[in-house]
């Protein structure tokens, strides 16, 4: 049976590079459809009228929109390589840890990035704070999916190198090897493990573009602050 | 062996009341403790650490916080009776979807309803609100439920705000009822189901409840 399987994105989104692993892991032939937030296409609008945002799985023709959504749609429907373990327990512990990723950790890091003065030092606290939760999550284990990857390596996956890449911008660190041992050697081993090393946006690029977005939003706030 | 279950929560918040609602639906029966947020039990910090908030459900000693996760996993064990998520993988995602839209949206716009001080914020949060109660209703469309036939996720995740209507009327000045009348119908069938009449706070007190916050805060 033909299964067509679409993937709208664009070049540099982190929710879509858990979609792009989780089909590779999977080995599932897809096509990718390339967005230009800027200019969203007519069936970007159709596909996602709710949110009009990517990623996008499209499946023989039918929507799913939200990261997490398109991710457990895609263990549920392709079961090899599991990505959330059978138990309950273990699936509410592996969703808390993505939704944290989302709400909490990605905001406190962005923060620090983003921010200036007395405002980044306060996101480097909070965004401390919140990554020890993940170092005591990740103590003994080589992935948070165990042996393997699994969904909260995906969820939190892009951390390995957005992180490295804002740090290489604001000359600041985010996670000391000191500090996050165990954070630390996740994100080398995630960044090495061969599909997400073959799948990162390029770094170049990323560099570029995050540069032009703080420099923006400097003069955007020191413009307005007079 | 018997299971132990015990919830963490306030009387008035629409994330604990999803949490009674699934337990409801399965007929299981719990210990429910009533948190004072102004002075957390040691069991709530010990119990979820990360966020230190409510609903926290507590499964033989194990914890499991983040409301749409516990009613997740009500449903994985006890899968048996009443399942809430259909079994097609597209239908799952499509309830997803649609709980996590009630969640990003519902309750940050309803605040600047109820909470806000500044009249523009008000009213901006009153479009926005009709706007989401409009596209769900529109998503429930001639269905009796969110999930079909059945009462379902989406259900659950939506129909505790409705105990909350009355006092976003109240301080909007507004009716939803009038601008959404399918939507209320769809919350008075809900109201039907015992799961939901005895999970549901009621909005009087709710009013009351958020009055009074309000006047702690000075707003009013």
């Amino acid at each position: 049976m033909g299964e067509e399987v679409k993937l709208f994105r664009t070049w540099s989104s982190s929710f879509a590079l858990r979609i792009v692993w989780a089909l590779k892991i999977k080995g599932i032939e897809y096509e990718t459809v390339f967005e230009d937030l800027s200019n969203k296409s007519p069936l970007l609008l159709q596909y996602n009228p709710v949110h009009k945002k990517v990623p996008i799985l499209v499946h023989n023709g039918k929507p799913i929109a939200e990261s997490f959504v398109i991710l457990e749609y895609i263990d549920e429907t392709w079961k090899q390589a599991p990505l959330l373990l059978e138990d309950p327990y273990e699936r509410a512990k592996a969703r808390f840890w993505a939704k944290f990723g989302d709400d909490k950790v990605l905001t406190s890091v962005w923060n620090v990035f983003i921010k200036q003065g007395k405002e980044q030092e306060e996101a480097l606290v909070a965004a401390t704070e919140n990554l020890k939760f993940l170092e005591e999550e990740m103590k003994g284990k080589k992935f948070f999916g165990g042996e393997r990857i699994g969904y909260v390596d995906l969820a939190l996956g892009f951390l390995a190198n957005l992180i490295s890449i804002f740090e290489e911008i604001i000359g600041l660190k985010i996670v000391d090897e000191e500090k996050f041992p165990s954070l630390y050697s996740w994100m080398q081993d995630f960044a090495e493990a061969p599909i997400i090393r073959d799948n990162w946006p390029p770094r170049d690029k990323m560099i570029v573009k995050f540069q032009a977005l703080l420099d923006a939003t400097i003069a955007s706030s020191s413009s307005s602050s007079k | 062996m018997a299971d132990e279950i015990a919830l963490l929560s306030t009387w008035p918040s629409m994330f604990g009341m999803r949490v009674r609602v699934a337990l409801a639906e399965k007929g299981l029966k719990y210990e429910y403790r009533e948190e004072d947020l102004r002075n957390k039990s040691p069991l709530l910090l010990l119990m979820n650490p990360v966020h230190k908030k409510i609903p926290v459900l507590i499964h033989n000693g194990k914890p499991i916080s983040e409301s749409m996760i516990i009613v997740e996993y009500i449903d994985e064990v006890w899968n048996h009776k009443s399942p809430l998520l259909p079994t097609d993988p597209f239908q799952r995602a499509q309830a997803r979807f649609w709980a996590d839209y009630v969640d990003k949206k519902l309750y940050d716009i309803g605040k600047k309803i109820i909470w806000s001080t500044k009249e523009e914020e008000q009213e901006t949060g009153k479009k926005e609100f009709l706007e989401c109660l409009k596209l769900l209703e529109g998503e429930l469309g001639d269905n009796p439920y969110f999930g079909g036939q059945n009462f379902g996720f989406v259900d659950v995740s939506l129909v505790t705000f409705s105990c909350w209507f009355h006092t976003f009327e109240s301080y909007g000045n507004f009716s939803i009822e009038t601008e959404c009348p399918k939507l209320v119908a769809w919350t008075k069938r809900c109201l039907e189901k015992e799961s939901v009449s005895s999970s549901l706070a009621d909005p009087h007190k709710i009013h009351d409840f958020a009055s009074g916050v309000r006047k702690r805060f000075a707003i009013e």
